[in-house]
Formats: C-alpha cells, sequence, structure tokens
C-alpha cells in the first residue's frame, strides 16, 4: 500500500548528506551497519496503527515532519541545576545529541570502571565497540531504533569490568534546545557489565525550549552474571516534542536489571523495554510512572522474555492522567518453554482526573513453559471519592486531599528503592510533576 | 450546640431522613439506635457533609452556625469529627503523615500555628497510649493492613488528636471484639469533657453500658420515634423494636 508520507526517502537523504559528518567514519563494519539500518528503515517508514504494537501511538504528524539532524545547541549550566543529582560519580551532558564537556563533570573513577562518550570512542578506538554496539538490537524488528542507529552520534559508553561497583550514580542529560523548525536527535548509550559488577546510571531526557524536536534513543545493555544494573530514565520533554525511546538488555545468570521510568510524557511520547532473561535466575523489575497533563501522551511498552529457569521478573506501571492525556502500558511477558520455574507478574494502574483523560493497558502473557507463576492485573479509575471525603472530614481541604491522594498513588512505587539521591531525586522529580510545574524549570531542589 | 430542625435528606432522590429533629448540648453523650435502613448512617453523613446527600428539607445548626453550608473540611474547622463505620484504607500516606497534615490544617482554619514535628510527635504517643496503639501502627499507612479492631481504634486515636467539640461515632462498636471494645470505650470516655458533645450510632446496647449516654433516641424511617434515658437502650434489648411497636424495615423487606 502506498504511504502517505515519504519519511524512507526524507531520512534516506539525510542520510546521504549527513554520513560523511558522523563519527566512526572509515570504520568499515560501521559503515555496513549503518547503511543496513537506513535501508531497514527506508523499507518499512515509521510504524502505523495497522501495527499491532503501535495501536495506541500515532506518529503520522512526526512521519510527516521533515525533521533535519539536531543542530548544534547551548544550554545554560543554570538550566541543569534543578535536575541534577546529589552524589553523581559523573555527570556526562549531551546538548542536542552532542556531548558538551564544559556541563559535563566526569572524575576520576576506581579502576575497572570506564565511562567514554560514544562519539569519541568510536573515532579513537572504534574497533573496541565493534562486537559490542548494534549486537542486541534487530533491525529488522525495530524500525526507528534503525534509523537511530543509521544516524548514532554520541551517548554514554559505560564499561564495568568484574566485580567493581560505581560508587554513585552516574547521570546522562540529554538536554535538547533549539529554535522552532523541527529537528531529530538520536542519542546512543551503551552500557557493558561484567559478572559481578554494579552501577546505577540515571538518563534524562528534557526540554529547554527545543521545540518541536524528537529525540530517537536507543540504549544497548549488558548485565553479565550476578551484576545489578539500576537505571532510572526521566522522560520530561516538551508539549510539541516526539520522544521514541528504545532500551535493549540481555541479563545473564543470576544477573539482577531494574529499571524505573517516569515520563511526563511528550506530544508523543513512547518508552519501550525489551529485556531478554538469558540466563538461569536472571531478574528484571520494571517499574514506571507517567504524568500527564495537557493533551500529552505517553505510552509505556514493555517486552520481558524468559528464556532459562528460576527466571523472576516484576512490572508495576502507575498512570495519572489529568485534560485529554493519554496513556498507555502495553506489556508482554514471553516463557519459553525452557523457562521452568519462572516467576513473572505485572501490575498496571491508571487514575483518570478529567472526562476525557484516557488510558489503555494491553497486559499480555505468552507462556510455553508449564510450571510457572504469571500474573498481571490492570485497573482503570477516578480519585476514590471515599478516600477524598475521609481525608476532608479530617479537616485536609479537597486540592490538598486529591494532592495526597495523587501523590501516594504514585510514590508508593519508589517506597522500595534504597534512600539516597536518587530516590530523593525520583520523589522530587514526581512531586514537581505532580505540582504542575511548567515543563522544562525541573524539580524543586 | 447542635441543633437539628426538621432534617429531611434524599439519596438518589429517594427519602431516608423525613424530619428529624435532635438537640445536644455541649458535655452530653447521646446515643441514636434504630433498625436497619431507618437513616443512621445517613445522618452522620449529612452532618459531616459527604456528597451525595440532598437536603430538601430543615436546618442544622453547629455552635451558631448553619453546618450544611460548610465544606466537611470546614466542618472539621469547626470541630466536628466523624469516626466512620467503615474507615477508608490509604495506601502511601503514613498515619502520621495523614494526622498531622489534618491537625495543621485544622490549626490553620483556627488562625493557630502549626505544631512542629517534636511536638506534633509528643501528643501522638500520648494519645497513642490512651488508645494502646502500636507505635508501628502509626507509621503504617493509614488503615492499610489493620484488622477491623484496629482500625476503629485508630478512629479514635484520630479523634483524640484532633479533640473534636462535636463527636459523632457511627458503628464503632461493630466489628469489635470484647477487649477492644474495652479500649475503646475506656478511650472514649477519657474523652468526655464539658465543652464536648458525643453522638453515638449504634446497633447494640452492648457499647451503652461501657459509655453510659446520657439521652438515647431510636431512629425509624428517617425520624426519631422515641427518646429517653439510658434505660430505653435497656428497653430495646428486652423488647426488640417490634416490642416499641417500630417496624424494622430490613427485616420487613
Amino acid at each position: 500500500m502506498a504511504r502517505l508520507d515519504d519519511s524512507a526517502g526524507h531520512y534516506r537523504a539525510l542520510y546521504d548528506t549527513a554520513k560523511a559528518g558522523l563519527p566512526g567514519l572509515g570504520l568499515d563494519w560501521l559503515e555496513r551497519l549503518r547503511a543496513e539500518a537506513i535501508e531497514r528503515f527506508a523499507a518499512t517508514g515509521f510504524p502505523t496503527a495497522r501495527t499491532e504494537a503501535w495501536k495506541y501511538t500515532n506518529l503520522q504528524r512526526l512521519a510527516r515532519t521533515t525533521a533535519r539532524l539536531a543542530p548544534a545547541g547551548r544550554v545554560d549550566a543554570a538550566r541543569l541545576a534543578p535536575w541534577t543529582l546529589g552524589d553523581e560519580a559523573a555527570r556526562l551532558v549531551f546538548v542536542n545529541g552532542r556531548h558538551d564537556p564544559e556541563l559535563s563533570r566526569l572524575p576520576a573513577l576506581p579502576a575497572g570502571i570506564e565511562v567514554t562518550t560514544l562519539g569519541r570512542t568510536l573515532d579513537a578506538d572504534g574497533d573496541s565497540l565493534r562486537d559490542r554496539l548494534g549486537r542486541q538490537v534487530a533491525l529488522d524488528e525495530r524500525r526507528l531504533a534503525a534509523l537511530n542507529t543509521a544516524f548514532m552520534t554520541d551517548g554514554i559508553v559505560l564499561r564495568l569490568r568484574a566485580g567493581v561497583t560505581v560508587p554513585g550514580p552516574i547521570h546522562v542529560f540529554h538536554i535538547a534546545t533549539g529554535d522552532a523548525a523541527p529537528f531529530m536527535v538520536p542519542p546512543r548509550n551503551l552500557i557493558l557489565a561484567e559478572a559481578g559488577s554494579a552501577a546505577t546510571v540515571v538518563e534524562s531526557f528534557v526540554d529547554a525550549g527545543g521545540g518541536a524536536y524528537w529525540t530517537n534513543a536507543v540504549t544497548e545493555i549488558a548485565v553479565g552474571a550476578n551484576a545489578d544494573i539500576r537505571h532510572v530514565r526521566v522522560q520530561a520533554e516538551g508539549r510539541e516534542a516526539h520522544h521514541v525511546g528504545l532500551v535493549e538488555v540481555r541479563v545473564e545468570r543470576a544477573g539482577c536489571y531494574r529499571a524505573l521510568l517516569l515520563s511526563t510524557g511528550a506530544l508523543v511520547a513512547r518508552n519501550e523495554y525489551h529485556v531478554i532473561l538469558d540466563g538461569e535466575g536472571a531478574e528484571a523489575e520494571i517499574d514506571g510512572a507517567s504524568l500527564l497533563d495537557g493533551r500529552r501522551h505517553a505510552d509505556a511498552t514493555t517486552v520481558i522474555e524468559h528464556r532459562k529457569p528460576h527466571g523472576r521478573s516484576r512490572q508495576v506501571f502507575k498512570n495519572v492522567v489529568d485534560e485529554t492525556a493519554r496513556a498507555v502500558f502495553q506489556g508482554r511477558v514471553l516463557v519459553a518453554v525452557d523457562a521452568q520455574k519462572t516467576n513473572a507478574h505485572q501490575l498496571s494502574r491508571s487514575l483518570l482526573l478529567a472526562p476525557g483523560a484516557q488510558a489503555d493497558a494491553k497486559p499480555e502473557l505468552q507462556i510455553f513453559a508449564d510450571d510457572v507463576k504469571c500474573s498481571h492485573g490492570s485497573t482503570v479509575g477516578a480519585l476514590d471519592a471515599t478516600a477524598l471525603f475521609y481525608l476532608r472530614s479530617r479537616g485536609i481541604d479537597a486540592p490538598t486531599a486529591r494532592a495526597l491522594l495523587i501523590e501516594a498513588f504514585v510514590t508508593e512505587l519508589i517506597e522500595d528503592w534504597p534512600t539516597g539521591a536518587v530516590r530523593d531525586h525520583i520523589g522530587a522529580v514526581l512531586r514537581s510533576a505532580l505540582r504542575r510545574e511548567p515543563g522544562g524549570t525541573g524539580p524543586a531542589a | 450546640m447542635l441543633s437539628i430542625r426538621n432534617l429531611h435528606a434524599t439519596v438518589d432522590g429517594r427519602p431516608i431522613l423525613k424530619g428529624l429533629s435532635l438537640e445536644i448540648a455541649a458535655g452530653e453523650v447521646h446515643a441514636i439506635m434504630g433498625p436497619n435502613g431507618s437513616g443512621k448512617s445517613t445522618l452522620s453523613y449529612v452532618l459531616a457533609g459527604r456528597d451525595g446527600y440532598e437536603i430538601t428539607a430543615g436546618e442544622v445548626v453547629f455552635k451558631g452556625r448553619d453546618l450544611l453550608e460548610l465544606e466537611p473540611e470546614e466542618r472539621a474547622g469547626e470541630g466536628v469529627f466523624l469516626a466512620l463505620q467503615y474507615p477508608v484504607e490509604i495506601p502511601g500516606i503514613s498515619n502520621l503523615t495523614f494526622l498531622k497534615a489534618a491537625l495543621n490544617a485544622i490549626r490553620s482554619y483556627r488562625g493557630e500555628a502549626p505544631l512542629d514535628a517534636m511536638a506534633f510527635l509528643k501528643l501522638s504517643r500520648e494519645k497513642a497510649r490512651l488508645l494502646e496503639m502500636d507505635d508501628k501502627l502509626l507509621q503504617r499507612a493509614v488503615n492499610v493492613g489493620f484488622s477491623g479492631g484496629e482500625k476503629k481504634r485508630n478512629e479514635i486515636f484520630q479523634m483524640a488528636m484532633l479533640e473534636p467539640a462535636l463527636a459523632i461515632l457511627d458503628e464503632t462498636d461493630s466489628g469489635l471484639d470484647i477487649d477492644a471494645l474495652k479500649i475503646v470505650s475506656a478511650g472514649v470516655n477519657r474523652l468526655r469533657a464539658p465543652d464536648r458533645a458525643i453522638l453515638m450510632i449504634t446497633h447494640y446496647q452492648r457499647l451503652l453500658s461501657d459509655i453510659v449516654p446520657d439521652r438515647v433516641h431510636v431512629l425509624a424511617d428517617g425520624r426519631i420515634v422515641a427518646s429517653g434515658g439510658k434505660e430505653l437502650a435497656l428497653e430495646l434489648e428486652q423488647k426488640g423494636y417490634a416490642g416499641l411497636g417500630i417496624k424494622d424495615n430490613a427485616a420487613a423487606a
């Protein structure tokens, strides 16, 4: 069927003009990877609602936009302040997708912890990434990740040797800024955690007056045996922006990947996780909160594949949706025939604050093993009128009572997080979003 | 302190209260008994200001003010407190956070400075002892995972903290075992005060032997049909509502 947009032609032409300026020029394997990726994207273009996985999230407006590659941008350090974590082991700031050394902070780290940027690594030591970069992304299935792969320019490369623990969170800032002309930012991160290593990585996607840009981000994470990776994504972008983010994770034996997603959406935002539990006893926890107002849209899509026995996964997603915003949760759990004794739980709960607010939940369990414990649940409802009356009958005014109940609904998510700078930051981001502070100003310190 | 005059209220267009009148003076404890469906809980919700009840006639004057014009939180500020028959569970808010917000909201309504953290903790420990409440219950989310008895005890603990002028106890005795009933009754008795009125709604005479009321009223079909001293409750216990010529709506239905 003929497509209404010519996104394929547009991005292929953009690639042809841009490729000489992309990092890693001259690396054969990378050129082949990029060329294959742009062809994979061009073969199909943007997904449409006819694709089941994109039923609830419409990218047609984006598909009709002739975005250019992100121009260089500058942001004031003060812009970062409200989003900054305490106790950061390192901070890497990417403005419009390019590393900004002045805003970044990279102190000496213990041996075995290597924090670099993708652009510099590809230019200086590209072959060290040859067998790792792009290994976890199926270009034929993830067409927007394929587009990212063609254009990938910068991001973080974190390599952890066996047994090391990073002494504090690593903060990766992605900030968009610029004029009104639409542009694409293609951040690409790679996290390789060898056996027994541990780290917390916080990614923040923030809009500093970026207008109608779109973020097309890919993060690949390899969690080695017994390694423990915590990964927070704060996705707080502008009302005119698009965000498509894919996190590809592979977890080996007894390794653990824990994710927390905090999204205030965008014009259209899609945060997608694909986690493969590829070793015995591997674990994944993905929790998420979407706090949406106006006509924002946020889609959280997860696929967890249990491939080996004794794996465990848990997902809790909470949405607070106001005005005419829309939250989507699609969660698929696959349990392979060999993955006996799998324990998989999934829950999504949505709170609708206005008659025009909408929430869609699509849980999917596909189980081929016969000795497993799997469950899912989903609720959509308004604020509990009885609870509201209870609080008011104790003297608490209606707006405060509503705010307390909404805050309680979402902060339940972080009750199990270890106390410290990251948890404090997450709490501040949540409360700030609930107070409806204008987008881009960040959470109160 | 509280004057209810010819109160008529409907729920979804259905009349529930049909001309109820009641006078309660400061320092008094009144009990309202009555069969299921007679309007007992409706009365308590109407007094506390819950949505969903339409007042079609009558008035409620509390300390000289028209109570029905006030929002629920304003009534709390004026000193009205309702201990719910089914206390609500609120995951994610600790009992103490909730009570501190409530206490300081009421203080602010009255133009008083908020209690600081230390003074609040001291007060809550003192009041918790009154109800023999475990400190752990204070830290837990409001009513979440509480037994039926603990929830009711928590209501009276809140009452002790907020020190209302008018406390309405809606079937506080239901779901309590004998020991819990003793603790709750002792707590309520210690909260009796010359400047405080208490309105107890109950099915059973049992509670009234522990908290002895000044007046007992029988509510049937939306009206007070009999009033008397504490001996009226005993008479009801012995003869039943039918013995007093009162139709039990629930039984009739």
